[in-house]
């Protein structure tokens, strides 16, 4: 039976009603009185000198409060990078600066130029359109080997090189790697493009500033992901405003993917212009511009080596990849192709030997960063694809081949620096082929076949790396900060809790979610628990939402604080019922005293705290609300397999994806149908890189898919049915939840599956097409089906 | 967007005085326009809508002739034409999203002429009648006439579509592949037969926009099969090249898609 409420239960998600209806109230809702309007001036070459900024008609226009430049800046800190990646030579990566408004050069199509302040939106438009900038164009570095080539031109004069830093992992394994390849019965080569694309939530990123002259407070009211660790960021090191002179508030955050983690230029300016102009200060992007200054996602280029004996056992794997920066390193972009992608490159796999170089470099075009999955997609796509194209080329089961190597005792250290807990990769895969029905895919084919159509049947596995933390390790790894997370759960005399997280909800549900985990605790109704987020000023000291981490390490703060509670609430109904503390149970929302029939409500108790009129003060406080902060030891590892049905259009190279499955293990579950909508987006997304998105630019750096024109984005029209499954569970042993992250499991996940069964298709009808770069849209599988004729 | 006014007439006559004044525009359903001046692209002082003249808007089928409103919307004709064309019928149904469909108009896709719209391949593969009407009056245009290229027509300024007439065949089917983004036609065929002979009109594809496969044509009215083009050469018009497609691969699709709307057609 399943539940319905408390862990385990599909309640149903309190926040939607308030989404659905129109009623949220997001950053763009905000309005402060009086605040005034900014419109940035944005380059439109990639790569130019700034010779000077004309801004006199603009400074004349109607309504114009004042043009920004960067000249406005000096004493400001540039953006901060909040990791830091060490080369193989020893030397720290090359980290330019990254002004808040370009400071000399343009270095991408985008770059702000100039602000300007007006009382309108129109006016401040209209000025902006007003500024005439003097850019000598210079050449532009777009292609990532060309620009490390001798004489490339360079996007920052002062560093030595496009080379942001030269990663090498593990290091010590290099000549062992090398050795074993050399040797190996057979090597599979592939070659393979991650393409560049573009989160595109919903919601495009809004900034609004205020400042409070009686207190001297700003406030900055943002799209983040992590306020608090915007206001460490903005505070320390761009602004110089204490932490307690400073408040962020994430309001209502209409989908992130990880572009809106994030520090951006123009939160730091609304923040800085409302103190110089005491006026409130609000921007909202438009969707051209978050095209041109949203943190793109991925773009690697790869070549990856997989070695295996003359049994078909991984003997090792070597893989050289080339990873975008874009024109300035975003806040994390380092760690993407390193700590968050070399480490999962044994997958699902015992594999003894793995090395990985990275070469980051920066180009003429957007920063690049985390976007949903960050890295462990990159690291599963050419896994997964290479691992297939052994199997082809070795004339054996892919399925098979992944079997005979998959992992399967525990806990596992794999050469990558990585100990998995828990995992059992058979049990997703056997609940995977059932879901899909392989054995009556003969007869499919037959089908398609009869109708002129080629089908293709294909599947792979994933691992990931969740519940990003633990701080000491992450430290190591050049982290500048820490990854523990934060609850503060406030019991009120009439017995309802305020729960205050400091993850943020940008659509994942964690008001429903987190208020089940912590009602469940206490045997009380769900609708009895407040969760509270995204405000600096009412929530502790958080690191935010990313990574799959809000319930694997923020919902263990919060079931660390609870357990605090209820620790304390037994004192007090031990005192009030005169019994030992060791003999109160708590269940069902009651206290009762083992052995006798005394009982006490949950209200009493937190009344008792309050009214504290019979009560122990001499050994403990009155007031119920405990704080906790949780550190986990280890991130977790979810894991699956997935399936992808498709049929291709052998004369027009259209594919059409008729079945997508995924089989997850996520540990414990504690909203199944909200994990179901996780997946389901994560899908969504996924099968968007596969067949759809894709982020180009020509050689002059003009990005060529600057809308939705040309930009595709997925599309209910472009999906199957999805079959998901994560009745597979094997709980993270390290967090007291068991719990292990499934936010990005869809979209890491399924690119593979997509292309593996693209290819499985084309064979079939004869065309030896070996790869296709994603997107794999019509145009390019029929090239690739007649370039294989 | 920049600040304009609008002026919403009633009649033909209204509208065509009030093109006459400095600066001023027409705005049919503004699928195409409104976005462009979001975006701060297009601009004039002044707009004249042409949703409000009834006297447009009429669809009516008579003498083997279907005529349609210049300010008829794709889902009307969609609706009201499919008895009587349901070749055009379907083609204005699949035009952009239900949204797109209630506010645009055949007039409005006309004058436009993307390269890569839907109406021009109906109207040249029909051989429509367009008429456009403007100070001097009215006046008749063949669709062979009125496609001059890539957003260029053989309207002059200060003239509206009030009008099209399309020539109802005997057989006659449109067949497009989807650009993955836009959703506009990446290429679209649209095949008509009539009579004395078959038209077949490719959108999408070329530099030049719309235009007529002669060659299919003359196949097609010996043999109006599949197999009758099988031998042929896809056209080779300047085939647009861009993020979606070679001009390899659109030529390739201009003949896939013939021999399929021939096929539907049937």
């Amino acid at each position: 039976m399943p539940k319905d409420h408390g862990i385990g239960a599909s309640s149903k998600r309190r926040e939607d009603a308030r989404f659905l209806t129109g009623k949220g109230r997001y950053t763009d809702d905000i309005n402060v009185a009086g605040q005034a309007h900014v419109a940035f001036l944005r380059s439109d070459v990639a790569h130019g000198r700034i010779n000077g900024i004309d801004t006199s008609a603009a400074e004349g226009m109607p309504g114009v409060l004042r043009v920004f430049t960067a000249k406005d800046f000096e004493g400001v800190g540039g953006l901060p990078c909040g990791w830091q990646i060490t080369s193989i030579d020893g030397n720290p990566m090359q980290e330019p600066k990254h002004p808040i408004l370009a400071d000399g050069k343009v270095r991408h199509v985008g770059d702000p130029i100039a602000a300007v302040v007006a009382e309108t939106a129109a006016q401040a438009r209209d000025a902006a359109e007003a500024i005439v900038p003097d850019i000598e164009t210079l050449p532009a570095v777009i292609d990532m080997k060309a620009a490390l080539a001798e004489g490339a031109p360079k996007v920052h004069d002062d560093l030595t090189s496009n080379l942001c830093y030269d990663w090498g992992f593990v290091q010590e394994n290099k000549e062992a790697v090398d050795k074993a390849v050399a040797e190996a019965a057979h090597v599979t080569t592939l070659e393979l493009v991650n393409n560049r694309l573009v989160a595109n939530p919903m919601e495009p990123r809004v900034a609004v500033g205020d400042y409070a002259l009686h207190s001297d407070e700003s406030t900055l009211y943002t799209t983040s992901q992590n306020p608090h660790v915007i206001r460490l960021l903005m505070g320390a090191f761009v602004l110089g405003i204490p932490e307690h002179k400073l408040r962020v508030v994430a309001p209502d955050v209409g989908g992130g993917f990880g572009t809106k983690i994030f520090h951006y230029a123009e939160e730091a300016f609304c923040t800085f212009a409302a103190k110089e102009l005491q006026r409130p200060v609000k921007w909202t992007s438009t969707r051209s511009e978050a095209f041109m200054s949203d943190a793109h996602g991925r773009d690697h280029v790869t070549k990856i080596e997989l070695a295996l004996d003359a049994d078909n056992n991984f003997t090792a794997i070597r893989c050289q990849t080339y990873a975008n920066m874009g024109a300035y390193l975003s806040t994390f972009a380092p760690s993407v192709p390193t700590w968050l992608h070399g480490t999962l490159l044994a997958g699902n796999y015992k594999t003894p030997l793995i090395y990985t170089n990275v070469k980051a470099v920066f180009t003429n075009t957007v920063p690049v960063d985390a976007y949903r999955g960050a890295g462990r997609p990159e690291a599963t796509f050419q896994l997964e694809r290479v691992i297939d194209m052994a199997a082809r080329e070795l004339g054996v089961d892919p399925v098979a081949l992944r079997r005979q190597n998959f992992i399967t005792e525990f806990p596992y250290a794999t050469p990558v620096a990585v100990e998995y807990d828990t995992g059992d990769y058979e049990g997703t895969m056997t609940k995977l082929l059932a879901m899909i029905d392989r054995d009556g895919f003969a007869e499919r084919r037959r089908q398609s076949e009869a109708n002129g159509k080629l089908r293709g049947l294909g599947i792979n596995c994933y691992i990931e790396a969740c519940g990003i933390a633990p701080s000491q390790l992450v430290g190591q790894l050049g982290a500048r900060a820490g990854l523990y997370e934060s609850a503060t759960v406030r019991v009120n005399a009439t017995g309802g809790l305020v729960v205050m997280t400091g993850s943020h909800s940008h659509g994942q549900g964690h008001e429903t979610s987190f208020a089940q985990v912590v009602a469940d605790m206490i045997g009380i109704d769900e609708g009895q628990v407040e969760i509270v987020h995204g405000d600096t000023a009412n929530t502790p000291m958080g690191m935010g939402t990313y990574g799959s981490r809000s319930l694997a390490v923020g919902g263990s703060a919060m079931v660390r604080a609870t357990e605090k509670i209820i620790a304390k609430a037994k004192k007090i109904a031990s005192h009030l019922m005169e019994a030992s503390a060791d003999d109160i149970e708590l269940k069902d929302g009651k206290f009762t005293v083992a052995g006798t029939d005394k009982e006490l409500a949950w209200g009493d108790v937190t009344l008792a705290a309050y009214v504290p009129h019979n009560y122990p003060l001499d050994e403990i406080e009155p007031g119920l609300e405990e704080t906790a902060f949780y550190d986990p030891n280890n991130f977790t590892y979810p894991a699956g397999a997935y399936a992808c049905e498709v049929e291709v259009d052998p004369e027009t190279g259209k594919v059409d994806i008729l079945a997508m499955a995924a089989a997850d293990d996520f540990g414990n579950v504690v909203n199944p149908m909200i994990v179901e909508g996780q997946v389901h987006g994560g899908l969504a997304q996924g099968i968007g890189q596969a067949l759809l998105e894709n982020c180009a630019y020509d050689a002059d750096g003009q990005l060529l898919s600057a809308s939705y024109m040309d930009y595709a984005m997925p599309r209910a029209h472009d999906m199957p049915m999805f079959q998901v499954d994560h009745s597979s569970q094997t709980p993270c042993t390290h967090n007291p939840l068991g719990v292990k992250g499934c936010g990005e499991a869809g979209a890491i996940g399924s690119p593979p599956s997509v292309v593996n069964a693209v290819i499985d298709a084309l064979q079939s009808g004869g065309h030896d097409v070996r790869h296709i770069d994603m997107p794999l849209t019509p145009a390019r599988v029929w090239s690739a089906m007649n370039a294989a004729k | 967007m920049y600040d304009f006014t609008l002026t919403r007439p009633t009649t033909i006559a209204d509208a065509v005085s009030a093109l006459q004044g400095e600066d001023a525009q027409p705005i049919a359903g503004g699928q195409t326009l409104l976005p462009t001046m979001k975006a701060r692209l297009a601009q004039a002082e002044t707009f004249v809508s042409l949703t409000g003249i009834s006297e447009m808007r009429g669809i009516s089928a008579a003498d083997g002739v279907l005529t349609l409103g210049g300010g008829a919307t794709h889902a009307t004709v969609a609706r009201e034409a499919a008895a009587s064309y349901p070749a055009l019928a379907s083609l204005a149904g699949r035009i952009g999203d239900p949204a797109v469909r209630t506010r645009g108009t055949v007039g409005g896709s006309i004058a436009n002429n993307d390269p890569s719209a839907c109406y021009p391949a109906g109207a040249l593969g029909s051989g429509a009648t367009i008429t456009a009407t403007g100070p001097n009056g009215s006046r008749e245009i063949a669709a062979d006439d009125y496609f001059q290229g890539m957003f260029a027509t053989a309207l002059e300024e200060g003239e509206i579509i009030t009008k099209v007439a399309f020539p109802i065949p005997e057989k006659a089917a449109y067949e497009k592949m989807l650009q993955p983004a836009s959703r506009f036609p990446l290429v679209a065929v649209f095949v008509a037969k009539y009579a004395d002979g078959v038209r077949v009109a490719i959108t999408g594809a070329s530099t030049d926009g719309v235009f007529r496969w002669s060659e299919a044509e003359a196949a097609l009215s010996g043999d109006f099969s599949p197999a009758a083009i099988e031998g042929l050469t896809p056209p080779s018009n300047d085939m647009i090249s861009d993020l979606h497609g070679t001009p390899e691969y659109r030529a390739h699709l201009c003949k896939v898609l013939t021999a399929r709307a021939v096929r539907s057609a049937q």
